[in-house]
């Protein structure tokens, strides 16, 4: 602060105070409904304070599913989600990294050539190539299995940047000294680079893994089998469920577990979190 | 750029590329090829036969008014969603900066949403604003607005508006929030020393100050909105009423798998493509000079 102005500081905390109210305000109301019987929704006066109903409407989502959306028990769906997440966060992770790797400690012909190749995936992403895409995945016959949902995202031109450009910070005398040491690459990769690069990865994991957990077109597009369905896409099935008013307070209910895991991370990992962010932007 | 030192190996730096050429290429590249191909070929009906046409598709593309209608929603949704969630962002990242005591903490509060997907928070708001149960319907009816948008165009925007800009707070928040720290406050408070008072500094330091950072997240918001919508879009409004809400990312969809529109739709991905790669361009020019590589 650089003068006393206590009425602007009063201020400024009411604004922030309001915001945060805002910002917060859908996702209590959506607890609310998802905690009510359906008749209380559903007659006009829209609860303010939580209901009884949290178990029975909770644990009917998680065992047995709504109906309406294929009947698919949403602890099935979480799972789904958890795996495409987490094989799209390690996938990207994993590839990037011996990308980045490769092209910033080899000297080889068409080094460059590789390097654009992977940079221009940053210009195509999924919503601009949806046919073909899936066209080629349909071909490959990986409609409805795990591989379809994760390995066509995997491609990471963010990662290999990111990868890359720490690399290019890490000390000369580090290479220089593991090969007067007879260290062969992959022995230098394992043991001197991978250690350093922990926090990297850590930060790079929590943004991808809520990239994976959010990923709605391509799932929506490659399962048309309910037991491959992921939680996010699954929501929609409930909300536009044909002839008949959606069932709110499972939809609610369904909707705070999609968004508890991704939040839970980003609360409890603040700090890789913002620094994910910041790097991934650079 | 690369090491002074560098390991030897003929065959090593290609396996270790391997994976991620071959992701790229199979499910990348290929697929863009196709749809340059596939947007100048038209297919009958059937798909019985299909005839090379070159730039009809694109023809008849900027020649029929429910995709420029499409076009201009599209600019409409991307430049409202970067303006609402901006300057909120901008606000709250100025006051939160002001208080000492709290910043840390207020922080905690606001960057969440960034986690929940698009499509979730376009649910959020279309229950709340659902006209049968939802909250914020009703505090309109009782102000008198019939609130309604599964039958008024404007209502069903604003929906999706607020819904992605609700999203976008936080990540815009942070960004303003980094940006506004690194601020040095030797001329704030030489500033202050002037008397010029809290409003009048902001508008002549700390806003021209903060310009890299509006202009990068005046970028990255655009993008977001061009391509990171299509779950607010699919999971509430569907493109409606009478496409009103129909944006070109969720046109393409339901063009191509809906309406089976093989080449109507490639040429859009084209169009699309050209759109990413414009914006891509502008946001790398820009960030090579803040950025020293």
């Amino acid at each position: 602060m650089v003068e006393n102005r206590p009425y602007l500081t009063v201020i400024s905390h009411l604004i922030v105070i309001l915001g945060i109210v805002i910002t917060v305000m859908p996702i209590w109301i959506t607890f609310v409904a998802s905690t009510h019987p359906i008749e209380h929704i559903m007659d006009g006066t829209i609860p303010m304070w939580p209901g009884d109903r949290f178990f029975e409407n909770y644990a009917t989502v998680l065992g047995s599913g709504v109906a309406d959306a294929g009947g698919i028990p949403v602890g099935d769906m979480l799972l789904n989600s958890l795996i495409m997440a987490l094989s799209i966060a390690i996938g990207k992770i994993a590839i990037s990294l011996i990308a980045a790797f490769a092209i910033v400690y080899f000297d080889f012909p068409f080094r460059m050539t590789c390097f654009w190749m992977i940079f221009i995936t940053l210009m195509l992403p999924v919503e601009v190539r949806i046919l073909p895409t899936f066209a080629v995945v349909a071909n490959l016959g990986m409609l409805n299995t795990y591989v379809g949902l994760s390995l066509p995202l995997i491609a990471s031109a963010t990662a290999t940047f990111l990868f890359r450009q720490f690399f290019l910070t890490v000390p000369e005398e580090l290479a220089e000294a593991a090969r007067i040491d007879g260290a062969g690459p992959l022995k230098f990769f394992k043991d001197i680079l991978l250690p350093l690069s922990r926090t990297n990865i850590a930060a790079l994991f929590v943004i991808l893994f809520i990239y994976g957990w959010n990923q709605y077109l391509w799932p929506l597009l490659v399962t048309t089998d309910e037991s491959f369905y992921t939680v996010v896409m699954g929501i929609q099935r409930m909300t536009q469920a044909a002839e008949s008013l959606p069932l709110w307070h499972l939809v609610m209910a369904t909707t705070m577990l999609a968004m508890i895991p991704p939040v839970i991370v980003v609360v409890v990992m603040q700090k890789l979190f913002v620094k994910g962010l910041v790097e991934t932007e650079k | 750029m690369i090491k002074r030192v560098t390991f030897r190996n003929r065959w090593l730096p290609y396996l270790l590329l391997l994976p991620q050429l071959a992701v790229t290429v199979v499910f990348f590249l290929w697929p863009a090829a196709q749809a340059l191909y596939q947007s100048m070929l038209v297919e009958d009906a059937f798909g019985l036969s299909t005839e090379f046409v070159w730039f009809e598709n694109f023809e008849e593309l900027f020649a029929d008014p429910l995709y420029l209608e499409a076009f201009l929603n599209t600019v409409v949704f991307s430049f409202s969603v970067a303006f609402v969630s901006m300057s909120a962002a901008l606000l709250l990242a100025v006051m939160a900066d002001r208080t000492i005591k709290g910043t840390t903490a207020y922080k905690t509060l606001l960057i969440w949403p960034y986690a929940v997907a698009p499509a979730v928070a376009g649910v959020l708001w279309f229950f709340m604003f659902n006209p049968v149960v939802g909250i914020l319907a009703y505090v309109l009816r009782g102000v008198g607005y019939d609130w309604n948008h599964y039958l008024d165009g404007g209502d069903a925007m604003t929906l999706v508006v607020i819904a992605a800009s609700w999203k976008q707070i936080s990540y815009n928040f942070l960004f303003f929030l980094a940006g506004l720290q690194a601020i040095p406050r030797s001329l704030i408070e030489a500033a202050a020393i002037d008397g010029a008072s809290p409003f009048k500094r902001f508008w002549t330091i700390i806003f021209p100050l903060l310009s890299p950072t509006t202009f990068f997240l005046l970028v990255v918001n655009v993008v977001y909105a061009f391509f990171d919508t299509f779950g607010i879009i699919h999971a509430t409004t569907e493109g409606g009423p009478a496409g009103a809400t129909q944006i070109l990312v969720y046109k393409v969809f339901s063009d191509g798998f809906i309406g089976l529109d093989l080449g109507g739709s490639a040429a859009q991905s084209v169009v699309l493509m050209a759109i990413v790669i414009g914006l891509t361009v502008v946001q790398f020019r820009y960030i090579e000079r803040k950025v020293e590589y």
